[in-house]
């Protein structure tokens, strides 16, 4: 693969209530950001597995991003605290096996920030793109 | 009208004001402390550098009229800073002209007697920027 | 294995003007457990979907995924769709290609494999789709209106029409909001307390209806259905069943000084009050910060005044507790603070108001008694000028003003200008204003008949400083179409202040669990479909916590939201989500940290007996959810050690098969 061609793999999770809707925001008002980007629904935050983040760079994924409602405004009262925590915990780790920070992101976006829900897409495809590809953690025997 | 696309750009980028955050309140004109001695007021500089209309403004002694107090850029609900518009266009006409509108000669014969001498330097800083 | 049909939709050209549909629908068509594919303009439109009933019968699918707009747009429909069709509605996924595909790339080529890739992790999902019943909860009939202005009262009016009992909670000691302050309204001209006042008394001869002044809500828990508040009710230091409104505590009050709330400070009260004459409940109160009694144990005089026996000194705060099976937020707006704008002098000089004071100065109530005059030496003001748009519609500094239009003060400033006009001729008035905005039925017709028939002087520009100067104030403002400056020696200057929502709104959207916008205005479910709802089932918005309202529109709005409650509490039983969190007992250890992480004390734990495999029986101890509290965020499934807890419709295996399909 070629340098200038490189396009980075990037997994998003958005919460139900915010970010996705943040999401859709941004698509209502054609706030374009890399296609590279691709969204996974979930009903909170806090409802991430981090096994899901691992299984995302095992499968070659560069980058992964976590979006949530703004702390305090969680549909679900509190889920966004529990990502805030079990996030800072699981990029220490992935900090320690060698998988840079900027691959890996916790943002709130709220319902009516489409602007914004763009404007980070762009920022952290950008930062991921600057890292190149992400092998750290591949999985030899997913290879096809 | 190409030239003045281009006029318009360089004045945007040397005041780094964006015009079209301009709602066209008039805010600055009604602040505005050297109205009075003005042919453009604060709010055309921005409505006619926003339309490219930039020619009658480089010509005009409006320029020097602007005592850069900033009440404009202060009040402006919009954030525009027209002030700085003013300044970017002051800087074109005398980039042009390759000289300022007097020298530093010129200044002792046009001042009074009792004028402060912050007013000089303002002034000095004015015209030769 | 299920089978798998997929329909792109065109959605006209939103979708197939950057996605090659043709392409999406043919590359999914290999994807394992799919055995039909297709692509239509519409699919959500009647003949898209007759279509998706006539595939699910012809190729017997088992799933059905969509690849068209965002769920949170049609995924209802495509499930009735599915369950019209006989499958179970639950075995739909969407594959959101429009908002979040082809509306924000600009490329074919990416958007169509992007779009590609969308579908396969959705049809990655759909392949571990189980069908799910949904649970049933009952719905408490009784309504909480949290608000006591004209967008509450029209609220609890028009439930308890309906025949459902309503609490109104209003923090002030009477009902009645902004609307009883202000003296007429636009553009009929109607007097405000005479329009008003009837649906208050309304409200307290109500039986359906029961009001909490000077109350406030501490707590809400619970969901649609069943919310469990409990709401403070300050002490007031007068039993309340007992006034009987008769103000004899408070003509002998002996603190007359206190700053009267009402009047917005331009005029006193005495420290036990009631705010004005029609107040609902019509009950003294005492301000214990003012209050001789109260505070040093001197004084004692309404007590000994008052022939019923109202007033007792030791009173305290009172909680009360209640289920509602719908709450309507109608907390309203407040004019925000003139002290950022130095410009024009509000702080510097009496006579420079806001417009709410301009009210309250014409109001025959007010501390004038409806006569114009100048706050600072009680003169008639000859030249009046109105300043519009002071805080709205600024966007260079959050802290000074808003950046939205406060939508209302072109309207009200039209009104003082043409009432001030009507009442004293002599009275030179000025308007500044950057733009009339006067979209309404009869709207712009009031305003021009404020400037043709009046003789008001609109002017297109804006007051630039007002400095205060003797007895007068000289106005420096701008004329854009004369390209003039004007000087304007003015006797009075009124501000149309910016509205913001109130600041109890807040931490009660906290409460909620209902989101708001930067701007602190509660958020809609929809902004044009569903607008009177609040994301949060069973939470409705009435009036302007939603967004700057005029009385007309607030009316219609509180109607709206009534209506929305009315058809909640008609229901004996709401179907609840069935994607709820679900424990697989085999696997559970017990262990009580799920239990620890929910939010809403859903789970609970049970001794049960399980057959071992040397047929002895063993008694274990495991977690059970309750599916109709669940709300199903999934905090327990990630902070399950065992792995036993899952949550139905994002199940691990799901999320995990849609992160394998966009990372193949």
């Amino acid at each position: 693969m070629q340098v200038n061609e490189y396009k980075p793999l990037i997994v998003a999770f958005c919460c139900n209530w915010c970010s996705y809707a943040g999401a859709d925001l941004a698509g209502n008002n054609r706030l374009a950001y890399p296609a590279d980007v691709k969204i996974i629904r979930v009903p909170c935050s806090c409802r991430v597995n981090p096994m899901f983040i691992l299984r995302a760079f095992q499968r070659g994924a560069d980058g992964v991003i976590i979006c949530g409602c703004h702390p305090g405004d969680c549909h679900y009262t509190s889920g966004n605290y529990y990502t805030r925590r079990r996030m800072a915990a699981l990029f220490s780790m992935l900090d320690f096996l060698g998988i840079e920070r900027a691959r890996t992101r916790v943002e709130w976006v709220s319902a009516a920030e489409g602007a914004k829900f763009a404007a980070t897409m762009n920022d952290f495809a950008e930062k991921v793109a600057a890292l190149g590809e992400n092998k750290r953690l591949e999985d030899l025997r997913c290879k096809k | 009208m190409e030239n003045n696309k281009y006029l318009r750009e360089e004045i945007l980028r040397m005041s780094g004001v964006n015009t079209s955050k301009c709602m066209k309140c008039g805010k600055c004109s009604a602040t505005c402390p050297a109205y009075d001695e003005m042919e453009y007021h604060p709010h055309q500089f921005v409505g006619m550098v926003e339309m490219g209309d930039i020619e009658p403004l480089l010509k005009s002694e409006s320029l020097y009229k602007c005592l850069s107090c900033f009440a404009c850029v202060e009040r402006c609900p919009r954030g525009v800073e027209p002030a700085k518009v003013v300044e970017a266009v002051r800087l074109v006409a005398v980039r042009r002209q390759g000289a300022n509108r007097m020298t530093a000669n010129d200044v002792p014969e046009t001042i009074e007697e009792d004028t402060p001498q912050q007013l000089l330097v303002s002034a000095f800083r004015k015209y030769t920027k | 294995m299920q089978r798998v049909g997929v329909f792109v939709c065109w959605c006209g050209s939103n979708i197939a003007g950057t996605v090659d549909v043709q392409a999406v629908s043919e590359a999914l068509k290999n994807e394992p457990g799919v055995v039909y594919s297709a692509n239509y303009q519409y699919m959500c439109s009647q003949a898209g979907q007759e279509m998706i009933k006539a595939a699910v019968k012809e190729h017997r699918l088992t799933g059905i995924v969509v690849c068209s707009c965002s769920p949170r747009m049609h995924e209802a429909t495509f499930r009735k769709t599915a369950a019209a069709a006989g499958l179970n509605p639950y075995m739909v996924e969407i594959a959101n290609i429009r908002e979040q595909c082809s509306w924000v790339h600009k490329d074919m080529m990416t958007g169509t494999e992007k779009a590609i890739i969308l579908g396969k992790a959705a049809i990655a999902k759909v392949n571990l789709n189980a069908p799910l019943t949904p649970g049933e909860s009952p719905v408490t009939k009784r309504a909480l209106v949290i608000g006591g202005g004209i967008a509450g009262i029209q609220t609890a009016l028009d439930i308890a029409d309906a025949g459902f009992p309503v609490d109104i909670v209003e923090k002030q000691p009477t009902i009645g909001g902004k609307m009883a302050q202000l003296d007429k309204t636009f553009p009929t001209l109607d007097c405000a307390a005479c329009i008003l006042t009837p649906k208050m008394v309304d409200v307290a001869q109500n039986e359906k209806i029961r009001i909490f002044s000077y109350s406030e809500v501490t707590d809400v828990h619970g969901f649609v259905g069943n919310f469990d508040v409990k709401i403070k009710k300050k002490a007031r230091y007068v039993k309340e069943d007992i006034c009987t409104g008769c103000g004899a505590c408070v003509e002998k009050c002996p603190m007359k000084k206190v700053p009267n709330e009402f009047n917005l400070g331009m005029d006193n009260r005495h420290a036990i009050y009631i705010p004005f004459a029609q107040a609902v409940p019509k009950v003294a109160t005492i301000d214990p910060n003012a209050c001789n009694m109260l505070k040093n144990g001197k004084c004692g005089v309404c007590a000994k005044v008052c022939a019923a026996g109202a007033i007792d000194y030791k009173q305290k705060d009172e909680i009360i507790e209640e289920k509602y099976g719908a709450i309507v937020v109608a907390t309203g707006f407040n004019p925000i603070s003139m002290d950022k704008f130095d410009e024009f002098a509000y702080s510097q000089s009496k006579d420079v108001i806001t417009s709410l004071e301009f009210e309250r100065l014409t109001n025959a109530a007010g501390p004038s008694a409806g006569k114009l005059l100048r706050p600072s030496d009680g003169k008639h003001p000859h030249t009046i000028v109105f300043v519009q748009c002071v805080g709205s519609r600024c966007a260079a500094c959050a802290e000074k003003g808003k950046e939205y239009c406060s939508k209302i003060c072109c309207m009200y400033t039209a009104k003082h200008a043409m009432l001030t006009r009507d009442k004293y001729p002599d009275t030179e008035v000025y308007v500044f204003y950057i733009d009339a905005r006067t979209p309404g039925k009869n709207f712009d017709e009031f305003y021009r008949r404020a400037v043709e028939e009046y003789g008001v002087k609109y002017i297109k520009g804006m007051v630039g400083k007002v400095v205060p100067e003797g007895d007068k104030l000289k106005v420096q403002a701008s004329d854009l179409i004369a390209n003039k400056q004007l000087h304007i020696d003015a006797d009075l200057v009124v501000l149309a202040a910016a509205i913001e929502p109130d600041k109890s709104a807040r931490p009660l959207a906290t409460m909620l669990t209902a989101s708001m916008d930067t701007n602190d205005f509660f958020t809609e479910a929809h902004p044009k479909l569903r607008p009177v709802e609040s994301p949060t089932a069973g939470v409705f918005l009435s009036g302007a916590c939603q967004g700057p309202k005029d009385i007309p529109e607030t009316v219609s709005q509180a109607g709206a939201a009534a209506s929305k409650v009315i058809g909640l509490l008609a229901k004996d039983k709401l179907t609840g989500n069935p994607c709820v969190a679900s424990s697989n007992e085999l696997m559970c250890n017990g262990c009580s940290t799920c239990e620890r992480v929910c939010p809403y004390g859903a789970i609970t734990y049970i001794d049960k007996e399980f057959r071992m495999p040397d047929r002895t029986t063993k008694i274990r101890r495991v977690a059970v959810v309750n599916p109709a509290v669940c709300q199903g965020c999934g905090a327990c499934t990630v902070a399950c050690p065992s792995g036993a807890m899952d949550l139905n419709g994002f199940k691990n295996s799901q999320i995990m098969a849609e992160v394998d399909a966009i990372c193949k």
